[in-house]
């Protein structure tokens, strides 16, 4: 794992991490209370994009060997969508409802989404792979139909709205802390991924290997949902991370899971973090939420990447 | 088969199964139809706060004809462009809004007032900006996907994939640059998007009625290469029909079509699809002379209907499209599970 590459690659991301902290309107290194500034909004800013960056990308990864097919990870299966129907649910509910309140929310709900979007795939005969994410994504679209429709008769739209757009302008002390999770998730995924990479062999070799793939689904399942929902409810949608990221390093790399684990990491909190750096200084001294670049960005990529796949049959 | 083939009552020459079924359509077809008027002059006279002998009845039913006219276009353009385009694409469990004509409308208009700013952006309303962006419209479809689908590797689904995710990417393209508008710009940018049955501009009614039916006439009088095409490409090239020439052509006629409906009426995802779907059942044929019709007599009943239905009867008036969609959006999944393929 440690070679020369991968060494060079984290101290790209250490110098991003670095350019994140000091890039701001507010002037840490000149004003009298600018440690303390670091400390309340910047250091958490940083690790709560390294936090998100590593879970995003990894969900995506984790996804695409579950389905075996590399245009999935949550906005192609419309678990986003899900996870902000779970949100609306518990804002019906509870009339003020805590972070927790909507991280269970949108975790129960992108766990619901994600199975649905596994059974869809293992009921249904598919003529090409590249009906998949078409699938997900019209599934994600009847999702927020509904959640529209929901919104619209409790009026309640305009919270789904805000929340669609993830920015981590409002990330400062006390309001991340829960991303911290995604520490313990990765932890699991790493220890998990031989059984995951078996798993994404299909269910025969699975199987007469010995090992439950019904169960390896499942819990693969739930890690990515509890994912997904921790930064759902904190951050909001990061469109296509989860997808150009696993793809980027697939491409250079191949595909054993455990090897490229830690690049999947890496290279996706490296991208969220170019995307931030770039979201907050666009339009100085306003931002423009990250979501937005990631979309515009992303989907770029995306096509690049399908187009080069043609080129290749 | 044989006793099937001598007896006359039963016997198929047409489109259809079977006499039975022949006369079904046909019954189907009238009553629908017969229903649309019915929910449309409902539409346009029930529960008029005025009385029929005032002078302000009249200007009241013109204001909802505006409505009921704007209604019609987009039953008109959805119903048709889906059921081409299912055709052309062979897969009836997809529809035209997925190449992301909502975005590229959304995108023309916040880069018209991003790069020229708002006094452009008020001018650019009207006959001929209407008759710019469907040009602009149609032609980005046109290279991109006549593109995609040329070469060696030409592939509908591919062009279906970059169409969604294009639609993805201009969507946030869009919002972005909305992000950097002021205010006031943004404003006048926002009256613009929303499109609606009951806020389409009747400026755009003398150019948007012709376009959609010559466009309409030419894929109905295309019927019969629809029929071929519906055969797949194999087959369509084994009895002599220039299966990209013919996808293009049909597909250029279903972006004019979905351009037109966007930009009068804003975005509609599943209301093609429940209209498509439900026709497949009620015309149990693979003739589009058949189905095109049945198509537009359940799309018409199905807006008008539901407008109908949630203005007078429920009083839930702004909903209307969310129900449709949602409605067309479970259609969808279940039509997806039934099926078992794609």
């Amino acid at each position: 794992m440690w070679t020369k590459s991968f060494i060079m690659a984290l101290i790209s991301v250490i110098i991003l991490g670095v350019l994140s902290l000091s890039i701001g309107v507010y002037d840490i290194r000149g004003q009298e209370d600018g440690i303390r500034m670091l400390f309340i909004t910047r250091l958490p800013r940083t690790i709560a994009l390294m936090l998100t960056g590593a879970a995003m990308s990894m969900s995506g990864l984790v996804m695409q060997l579950i389905t075996q097919n590399r245009l999935v990870e949550p906005t192609t299966t419309g678990t986003i969508e899900w996870a902000g129907l779970g949100l609306m649910f518990v804002y019906l509910i509870f009339p003020a409802p805590t972070l927790v309140q909507r991280m269970t929310g949108a975790i129960i709900f992108s766990f619901i989404g994600t199975m649905v979007f596994f059974l869809f795939l293992r009921k249904i005969k598919l003529r090409s792979s590249l009906i998949v994410p078409i699938i997900g994504m019209m599934l994600g679209a009847v999702i927020s139909a509904i959640s529209t429709f929901i919104g619209l008769v409790f009026q309640m739209s305009q919270n789904i709205e805000t929340w669609f757009v993830g920015s981590f302008a409002s990330v400062q002390v006390g309001r991340y802390e829960y991303l911290w999770l995604i520490v313990i998730i990765t932890i699991l995924i790493f220890l998990y991924a031989d059984k995951l990479t078996l798993a994404g062999l299909g269910e025969d070799v699975t199987t007469s290997l010995g090992l439950n793939y019904n169960r390896i689904v499942l819990v693969g399942t739930g890690l990515i949902s509890l994912a997904v929902g921790v930064v759902a409810a904190v951050i909001g949608n990061l469109p296509f991370l989860g997808l150009i990221v696993p793809n980027i390093v697939s491409m250079y790399r191949g595909d054993n899971l455990r090897d490229n684990l830690p690049w999947v990491c890496l290279v996706g909190i490296g991208t969220i973090m170019v995307c931030d750096i770039i979201s907050r200084t666009i339009i100085r001294p306003f931002e423009v939420p990250v979501s937005m670049i990631l979309g515009t960005v992303g989907s770029v990529v995306f096509i690049i990447i399908l187009l080069r796949q043609r080129r290749l049959g | 088969m044989e006793t099937a083939y001598f007896n006359n009552e039963d016997r198929s020459a047409g489109a259809f199964p079977s006499k039975k079924d022949e006369r079904r359509y046909w019954i189907i077809l009238i009553s629908l139809i017969a229903l649309g008027i019915l929910a449309s002059y409902g539409l346009l006279v029930y529960k008029n706060p005025v009385p029929i002998s005032s002078p302000s009845f009249l200007p009241v039913v013109k204001r909802r004809t505006v409505a009921l006219t704007a209604m019609i276009i987009a039953a008109i353009c959805q119903s048709l462009s889906t059921v081409a385009f299912q055709t052309i694409t062979n897969n009836k469990v997809i529809t035209p809004s997925l190449l992301g004509f909502e975005a590229l409308y959304s995108v023309i208009h916040t880069s018209t007032i991003f790069f020229f700013g708002a006094s452009t952006f008020i001018n650019f309303t009207g006959a001929s900006s209407f008759i710019i962006q469907i040009i602009l419209m149609v032609l980005m479809c046109l290279i991109l996907y006549g593109w995609l689908l040329s070469g060696k590797y030409g592939n509908l689904q591919l062009m279906l994939l970059v169409g969604v995710i294009l639609g993805t990417g201009l969507k946030s393209l869009s919002s972005f640059m909305r992000r950097l508008l002021a205010p006031s710009e943004f404003d006048i940018l926002q009256a613009k998007l929303f499109g609606s049955v009951n806020n389409a501009d009747i400026r755009y009614f003398p150019i948007a009625i012709p376009i959609v039916i010559v466009a309409a006439l030419l894929l109905l009088i295309y019927s019969n290469k629809l029929n071929v095409l519906s055969l797949g490409k194999d087959i369509c090239m084994d009895l002599g029909v220039r299966h990209k020439r013919s996808t293009i052509y049909v597909l250029i006629l279903v972006s004019v079509l979905m351009s037109i409906s966007t930009a009068l009426v804003g975005p509609l995802t599943f209301y093609g699809f429940l209209v498509a779907t439900l026709s497949y059942q009620a015309a149990p044929t693979y003739d589009h002379k058949y189905i095109f019709p049945m198509a537009l007599a359940i799309g018409f009943l199905i807006i008008t209907g539901a407008y109908f239905f949630m203005y007078h009867i429920f009083d839930a008036q702004g909903v209307v499209s969310v129900i449709i969609e949602m409605f067309g959006g479970i259609t969808f999944l279940a039509v997806v599970l039934r099926k078992g393929t794609l």
